[in-house]
């Protein structure tokens, strides 16, 4: 079975950017928002679960970013250094949104119980296609909202946004077992949870 | 190897982080486990389908939008300790 590979490469002129962008050219430090931007937003929204609330992080964490150029030292990547901002600002509206809840990195929610397969029956072969685009997002929405923050935090940044563990651990201030033990449960509860939607259907069609 | 002990290295296995002898084991665990198989293989398609899905995309109007407020939010405000010092265009500067 092959394994599952990350998608984010380092361009080779980014500490040019970063340079020039600490010296005070603006253009530079455009570039870096074009090519960051959408990956701030989809975080931000996998985060607050909340488009305006996206929208502001996306605004805010560049924002902070700039103003703290001076301070980032290059010990990680820039983009690092930037999504351990914007997960921060996403995490701070959350907690907005939510005060009668503890919103927390730390939070290590239940024991491993919690994320024991219970489902076992295979997946239709694409399962994808047994749903609209539409439909398709409205499943994939709804089931990562289920997960805790902490967990969806970590989902995203390794899974869908293909952060390496380490920069996972760099970004969130998390040990390395933390972020592989959440991410494990994540996954598991995540294909838990789609299970109902993707298995297969002998003499279906697969949908509800 | 038991089903729990597969699952505990399920991460690693899929991530391709793990030395040549525990890959080996847990792939002859795969061989007979059928139960394990599917979680491995259903797991690594809710993986995939999410990396693939185009949730939460940015629309380029709103993009667009959210560049310019950004950088005129910049231009207002400073850089810590910048070389070159950044004009400032308005009394709103933040830092």
């Amino acid at each position: 079975m092959s394994t599952i590979q990350p998608r984010v490469a380092e361009p080779s002129d980014e500490t040019v950017l970063v340079h020039a962008a600490k010296a005070g050219d603006i253009n530079a430090f455009e570039e870096l928002v074009k090519r960051y931007d959408r990956n701030v937003f989809r975080i931000a929204q996998h985060i607050t679960q909340n488009r305006e609330d996206a929208e502001d992080v996306v605004q805010d964490a560049f924002l902070k970013a700039y103003q703290n150029l001076a301070n980032f030292q290059e010990q990680s990547k820039f983009y690092t250094w930037l999504v351990r901002i914007a997960v921060n600002e996403a995490l701070m509206r959350l907690r907005r949104r939510r005060p009668e809840r503890m919103v927390s990195l730390d939070e290590d929610i239940k024991t491993e119980e919690d994320s024991m397969p219970r489902e076992v029956a295979d997946w239709a072969p694409n399962p994808e296609q047994l749903y609209t685009q539409g439909e398709l997002k409205e499943i994939l929405g709804k089931t990562i909202q289920g997960l805790p923050p902490s967990f969806r935090t970590v989902f995203v940044l390794r899974d869908v946004e293909g952060l390496s563990t380490e920069e996972t651990a760099d970004a969130l201030d998390l040990s390395i077992p933390a972020v592989k033990s959440r991410l494990l449960r994540a996954r598991l509860q995540l294909r838990e949870r789609l299970s109902k939607y993707f298995k297969n259907r002998t003499g279906g069609d697969g949908k509800k | 190897m038991t089903c729990s002990d597969f699952l505990k290295e399920l991460t690693d296995y899929l991530d391709g982080a793990m030395d040549a002898q525990t890959q080996a084991e847990l792939e002859d665990h795969l061989q007979w486990c059928h139960n394990c198989y599917v979680v491995c293989n259903t797991t690594k398609m809710t993986i995939e389908i999410y990396r693939d899905s185009h949730l939460y995309e940015l629309p380029e109007a709103l993009r667009d939008r959210l560049r310019t407020a950004i950088l005129s939010k910049c231009q207002s405000a400073k850089i810590g300790c910048a070389e070159t010092p950044v004009r400032r265009r308005s009394s709103r500067s933040k830092s």
